[in-house]
């Protein structure tokens, strides 16, 4: 295989990427794409020479390993296979590379603009013009909601052709978030800049994202976090999956009328944040995760407030919980509503809760640990009926899951170090590459340096950028009424997609 | 039935009586007080990731302040960050934190609008946009409405439709691709309505101030009723805020 198998956080030298030809590229990551433990992580292009240089990232979750390949094309070349044809997980990497390179493909089937980039190629290409699929005919009619939705959530605007209630085809149209976070990255070079970035790429997984960006700087650094910072970002983590996941339960009984489940899962998250604000000054927990340091040490007494936390928390959770999965109406708007099955959960190359309820078990705390579940055995929670009640049913035990793993680490909390190592500078033409399973599944960040170690390439992945298709696959054929509840149980990320 | 009324039992008392004056748990990075010790400026200012801070005299303004803490960690003799989480305001300039004040922020009444207390004092249905807010403030505002803070029974609620609603909460930096959506949602409110701007993104631009995947054209052509700073807003920020705004000191 011509291709470097890394580790997650590991840092090497540009030159040591294998460079294809395209179509070797091609044909050697599709391959290993068929081996049902590869899934893509990453693949994307930057400016090179006079070209497109395109990274190619596999994850191998059997040999915990990241697959990194590379090529060098011209953007004004002839057009070129696509490898969505050969694979749909590819399909949302291959638009982005079309809208921001003018990559031609002579066989992709879905070439649409992805996100209206303001560092798109074609500026006359606009988010008010986007060629939305259509089908003619006298039976059939069109639904089209947003960008502006009813709630207090992100825009995007969700285009259905339905025949009477039912969904026949859901197009998701995004874009309208976006700031530009990866140039924004290069232009601002102070390490707080950059922290206060990634803080910002998805309001509800600041520890998620920052967390990514943090391992990645370290790593290109060659800082070695101590014990101390480890457990502190592990910790906060799992709080952050704890509280969304939380917050997600009452949202879905928010969807289904269920007034009681709505407003007690609603004020359990309460506590959550508010232990997130007691501890860093913040409820979403901004602030917290810097690069090599921290401000805020967790203490022993954050501990007791911690463990006593739970103790209430836990009971009352769980008593919700069993209620509401008792109730016939509850479940009936939940179970097999909103199908994704296992087949195509893999053929999209879904991640995170949306992989794990569809029976496919990818999560990179098992795969390819970082912080402190490089030293444990994490058993990822899998569903397998992909529906509605699989999300709720995953919330509710990953919720569990996680007060397990925080209350034993509670046990044992690393006394500080008396003094942190210094940060070096970053490796020149260094390539470096961080995984994060965050509460709604793995997000990838990339750097390339360049030959003064200052970043010449920053790439964001959010899990939403996979698992949007999972949406539009699983609405098909419910009633356009359940469409809410559905969108609702994924809970992806707007702003994480657009950038 | 019994188990809902058990349910109900057991969550106790979970709204804040008094929203003016509760007190935080814990740390909260609130208005700052900036001392007037002598530090090393210019340091200080370049600190800031979002050039919230100014020098001679130094200042901070709350609608670009990200609220970090790292100036407060820095230089703790000069900054610190007060738990006081009413940093709402009607005036841009009286975000402005200076030198040597410790004084609370409060709406100027002469700068409200008569209609606003006129007809929003019992009531205010607001219509949120978020326009390339990260989810942090819209999630905060969702907050406003649990059992916990409970802005329903001052009788102001977000509502689904602009057509139901007395005003615009904005939240988010504003993209360029979001710029047209969100005149559009404004132009279906009523008159009269008023404009908030929620979170520093939305007041300022944030991190984002600048960037060419922005306009915030929008602001040039409306006077904006009230800015909540915070990053993202506290709902205790946003609730009292909201009130002071529509219950006018006379």
């Amino acid at each position: 295989m011509n291709c470097i198998s890394i580790s997650n956080n590991q840092t090497i030298p540009l030159r040591d990427i294998p460079e294809l030809d395209y179509d070797d590229l091609l044909e050697m990551n599709t391959k290993l794409l068929e081996a049902a433990e590869c899934h893509c992580v990453n693949y994307y292009g930057l400016p090179w020479r006079r070209g497109i240089k395109l990274l190619c990232c596999i994850a191998d979750d059997r040999a915990r390993s990241i697959h990194v390949s590379s090529a060098e094309i011209r953007p004004d070349g002839a057009p070129l296979p696509s490898f969505t044809a050969r694979n749909p997980a590819f399909q949302a990497f291959e638009r982005e590379l079309a809208e921001n390179f003018g990559v031609a493909y002579t066989d992709h089937p879905w070439l649409k603009p992805l996100r209206y980039a303001s560092n798109r190629k074609d500026r006359d290409q606009r988010i008010s013009n986007y060629p939305f699929y259509r089908i003619d005919s006298e039976e059939l009619h069109e639904v089209g909601v947003g960008p502006i939705h009813a709630g207090i959530i992100e825009p995007g605007h969700f285009r259905f052709i339905c025949n009477g209630e039912q969904i026949l085809h859901l197009e998701i149209q995004l874009g309208y978030q976006h700031r530009g976070i990866e140039p924004l990255m290069l232009g601002r070079k102070k390490p707080l800049e950059r922290i206060t970035i990634a803080e910002s790429i998805a309001g509800d997984s600041v520890v998620g994202h920052s967390l990514a960006f943090v391992s990645l700087w370290e790593s290109l650094c060659r800082f070695n976090p101590p014990e101390e910072l480890l457990f502190a970002r592990t910790m906060a983590l799992e709080l952050e999956r704890m509280a969304i996941h939380t917050g997600d339960l009452s949202a879905i009984c928010t969807d289904i009328a269920y007034q009681l489940g709505s407003a007690v899962f609603g004020r359990l998250r309460t506590p959550l944040i508010n232990f997130m604000q007691e501890w860093c000054g913040n409820r979403l927990a901004r602030g917290l995760v810097r690069v090599g340091r921290h401000h805020f040490p967790f203490t022993e007494s954050l501990a007791q407030r911690l463990i006593q936390l739970l103790d209430d928390y836990e009971p009352a959770l769980t008593e919700m919980y069993d209620e509401m999965k008792s109730l016939p109406t509850v479940l009936a708007r939940l179970e097999k509503t909103g199908v994704v099955l296992p087949e195509q959960a893999a053929s999209i190359g879904a991640v995170g809760m949306a992989a794990r309820t569809s029976g496919i078990s990818r999560d990179i705390r098992k795969s390819h640990p970082f912080g402190l579940f490089a030293g444990m055995d994490h058993q990822p929670i899998v569903k397998h009926h992909g529906d509605v009640y699989s999300r709720t049913q995953l919330r509710n035990e990953e919720i569990a899951q996680s007060a397990r793993y925080v209350r034993g680490w509670l046990r044992d909390i690393p006394a500080p170090v008396a003094e942190l190592p210094v940060l070096g500078r970053a490796l020149e033409n260094a390539f470096s590459i961080s995984l994060v399973e965050g509460w709604r599944g793995e997000i990838c960040h990339c750097a390339i340096t360049d030959d003064e170690g200052e970043l010449l390439h920053y790439k964001v992945k959010d899990p939403s950028f996979h698992n949007w298709l999972a949406v539009a696959l699983a609405v098909r054929n419910n009633e356009i009424s359940d469409f809410p509840i559905c969108n609702k149980s994924f809970n992806l990320s707007y702003c994480g997609h657009d950038l | 039935m019994l188990s809902n009324l058990r349910i109900l039992l057991h969550q106790g008392k979970q709204y804040i009586p008094d929203v003016s004056n509760a007190r935080l748990p814990g740390i909260f990075r609130g208005r700052p007080v900036i001392s007037t010790v002598a530090v090393d400026s210019n340091a200080l200012a370049e600190l800031c990731p979002t050039g919230a801070i100014s020098v001679d005299p130094v200042t901070i303004n709350m609608g670009k302040c990200t609220f970090c803490g790292e100036c407060a960690f820095s230089f703790p003799e000069k900054i610190c960050f007060t738990r006081d989480y009413k940093i709402a305001s009607n005036l841009m300039n009286d975000l402005i934190i200076r030198e040597g004040a410790d004084v609370p922020i409060r709406l100027n009444p002469d700068a409200i609008r008569e209609e606003v207390s006129r007809y929003f004092s019992g009531s205010l249905k607001l219509r949120q946009v978020c326009a390339g807010g990260d989810g942090g403030t819209e999630w905060e505002l969702n907050a406003c409405g649990n059992v916990n803070f409970d802005m329903g029974r001052f009788g102001v609620e977000f509502v689904a439709s602009p057509r139901h609603a007395d005003g615009l909460v904005i939240t988010g930096p504003i993209t360029e691709n979001m710029a047209e959506p969100l005149q559009t949602c404004y132009e279906a409110i009523p008159d009269p309505k008023i404009i908030i701007l929620a979170g520093t993104d939305a007041i300022s631009g944030g991190i984002f101030a600048d960037r060419s995947s922005l306009n915030r054209g929008f602001l040039d052509n409306y006077k904006i009723d009230l800015f909540v700073p915070g990053n993202p807003v506290h709902p205790l920020t946003f609730i009292n805020g909201v009130l002071e705004l529509i219950r006018k000191r006379t």
